[in-house]
């Protein structure tokens, strides 16, 4: 495959295999999976459980290395990186939103948004400014001050999906967020992460098996044993 | 916000958090307290030990001090006394003595003692005999021929009484058995039943003239207004007494003492480490334990890009904080320990071990706070803390984000 740098491809994986030993068995997750993201996409990997999906989006995440093959996400090649460039990287250009939501306890709506920005070493003031635009962006004004225990899952979600995008992210990564979420709270939220992806051009790549999800995917690339089943283009 | 996180993440788990703190707290007590208490015994037995007649510096004829006999009397003593007060710091004390061992009978009982000749006026600046010690009786006047002063202790093994009559037996300076009888006018309380037993105090003349010493004297002891002067004034003393005359500082004269003393700081410092060692299992299996349950969430944080790096230096805000609080608290409570004991008269140890005023020990012990002891504490406790805390903060870092989210 042709890994030569695109702008407009914010992904490209290129024969990525992955195999976890699980005592003495080897489970082949990925066998040499290739595909392109381009900016502004809203792809969806679709697969059962064990497909390898969930794989794939950490190895592009960078949160899991690959046992062979190259992936670049906006520019940067995995295989020439150490783990704090890839700290860096996900700091920087990728946003994460996980299925059972992942806020950190003990810091409220509007800490937990700004936190990544506490990282990246942006002044309290525009860290503030900012978290609290990107939460009336996604319906929660006035919940600034709650803890992730005073809010729904859907709530919660929503926070971790301003969280995800408030420091302008090249993409983001959404392992099966309507996972935990009722089909209204789900599809609230899909319809919040379009409007996302629409308004603001976030690229937003979900791993899911539910069929809703894939209904509202621009893209919908089926990921079976380990491998691209199909890939396409609504 | 990484401070006020860290605050909020020790209060998650309020029981564990008080667990950690009070075993912080009690290890900073012990170390304090149960040091002050230390201190205050090693600086009383110092106390005491100066206190029975030794005081910081004395001054003998040369041979004395190996065989403490009349044949080593200073004689003359009258030109060496009369230099002291231009010698010695402004401020000092400076006592002559006759001191010579001895016989005490009474009808019943007989004893060997230390028969003391004493000039009333200036032996209670140097030494712990004087009016204040009297619990029966009265003290030496100057013009007192035949009282004699005894301790409660002898008193009780004699089994006599106020106003009954010792008599005493030593060699005089002929070398002849001089003997007389004393009328006991005064008793006295010390703080060793060994210096009860051991002392018996006349007026100087009255011992000078049994001992037919003419002005002559055993020993000058003499006490500084400063302990730290004391090598610099003995060094000068040397110097400007006649040869015939030894100066011995109370280090030589208490060299057990002066030794014990040079190892007590090693001893602090081995008791602190001994309560930091069993206080650290504690510190490192809860800072563990926190740990392990927010695994996952160390995972997320190191998904959104946090380094290992800044992981650990969370963990060891937290630790910092658990210690900062628990040294706090310990430091107060070991305070206010301190300062009720010293207000309550401190602690009566001959309840708990008979005979320990032998060893020199004062019966009741007060605790001493050293600032150096009270910083030495908090140093140990801090930085061996966050150093124990490293174990838990590096295993927290070393997770792979995906590791970390799977952890269980």
């Amino acid at each position: 495959m042709d890994m030569t740098d695109h702008p407009a491809k914010i992904v490209q994986v290129a024969d990525v295999v992955k195999t976890y030993q699980q005592g003495s068995v080897a489970v082949h997750a990925l066998r040499g999976v290739s595909l392109s993201v381009e900016k502004g996409e809203f792809t969806a990997l679709a697969g059962p459980s064990g497909s390898g999906k969930t794989t794939l989006l950490n190895i592009i995440g960078g949160l899991d290395k690959a046992d062979a093959g190259e992936i670049t996400v906006d520019g940067n090649r995995f295989n020439e990186m150490r783990d704090s460039d890839l700290a860096r990287l996900r700091l920087y250009k990728i946003g994460f939103v996980f299925q059972s939501y992942n806020l950190i306890p003990v810091l409220s709506a509007v800490e937990n948004v700004e936190y990544v920005m506490l990282l990246q070493g942006i002044s309290r003031k525009e860290r503030r400014d900012r978290s609290r635009a990107i939460l009336d962006d996604v319906e929660l004004s006035g919940k600034y001050d709650r803890r992730p225990h005073e809010l729904s899952g859907g709530q919660q979600q929503r926070v971790a999906v301003a969280r995800a995008i408030v420091s302008n992210p090249a993409i983001v990564l959404a392992d099966e967020p309507t996972a935990n979420l009722d089909s209204e709270t789900g599809r609230g939220l899909l319809e919040m992460m379009r409007e996302m992806n629409v308004s603001k051009s976030v690229t937003f790549i979900f791993s899911t098996h539910d069929r809703m999800v894939m209904e509202y995917a621009r893209r919908l690339v089926r990921i079976r044993d380990g491998q691209v089943a199909d890939d396409i283009l609504k | 916000m990484h401070t006020a996180l860290a605050w909020r993440n020790i209060w998650r788990n309020p029981r564990r958090t008080a667990v950690i703190l009070a075993a912080i707290i009690i290890g900073v007590w012990a170390m304090i307290f149960l040091g002050s208490l230390m201190r205050g015994m090693a600086g009383g037995m110092v106390k005491n030990a100066i206190d029975t007649l030794t005081g910081h510096i004395q001054i003998h004829q040369k041979g004395y001090r190996s065989d403490p006999a009349i044949e080593y009397t200073m004689t003359d003593p009258e030109p060496v006394l009369s230099d002291l007060d231009a010698i010695l710091p402004p401020g000092s004390d400076w006592a002559g003595r006759v001191r010579v061992h001895a016989m005490a009978n009474n009808a019943r009982h007989s004893a060997g003692v230390a028969f003391v000749g004493i000039d009333p006026e200036t032996e209670p600046l140097v030494s712990f005999i004087g009016p204040e010690t009297l619990i029966e009786g009265r003290y030496l006047q100057k013009d007192d021929s035949n009282a004699i002063l005894v301790g409660k202790a002898l008193l009780e093994k004699f089994e006599t009484h106020l106003g009954y009559k010792l008599v005493l037996m030593a060699q005089d300076a002929d070398r002849e058995v001089a003997s007389r009888a004393f009328r006991i006018t005064g008793v006295f309380d010390a703080e060793m039943a060994a210096a009860e037993k051991g002392f018996v105090f006349v007026n100087r003349s009255a011992a000078q003239k049994m001992l037919k010493m003419g002005r002559g004297l055993s020993e000058i002891a003499i006490v500084l207004p400063d302990r730290e002067k004391v090598p610099a004034t003995a060094e000068i003393l040397k110097q400007k007494l006649p040869d015939h005359y030894e100066v011995h500082t109370w280090q030589e004269l208490l060299s057990a003492i002066a030794g014990y003393l040079e190892i007590f700081d090693g001893f602090m410092l081995l008791w602190y480490l001994i309560i930091f060692i069993a206080m650290g299992f504690g510190i490192v299996n809860t800072i563990l334990m926190a740990v392990f349950e927010r695994m996952r969430e160390f995972g997320v944080l190191k998904a959104l890009g946090m380094r290992p790096w800044w992981i650990v230096r969370g963990v060891l805000t937290e630790s910092c904080l658990l210690l900062l609080l628990g040294m706090a608290a310990g430091n107060l409570l070991s305070l206010g320990s301190i300062f009720l004991l010293s207000h309550a008269g401190g602690i009566d140890l001959s309840a708990f071990a008979a005979g320990i005023e032998y060893s020199g020990v004062s019966r009741i012990v007060l605790p001493v706070l050293n600032r150096q002891d009270l910083v030495t504490a908090n140093l140990v406790v801090f930085f061996l803390g966050l150093l124990i805390s490293l174990y838990p903060a590096i295993k927290a870092a070393r997770f792979t984000p995906v590791q970390a989210m799977t952890h269980i």
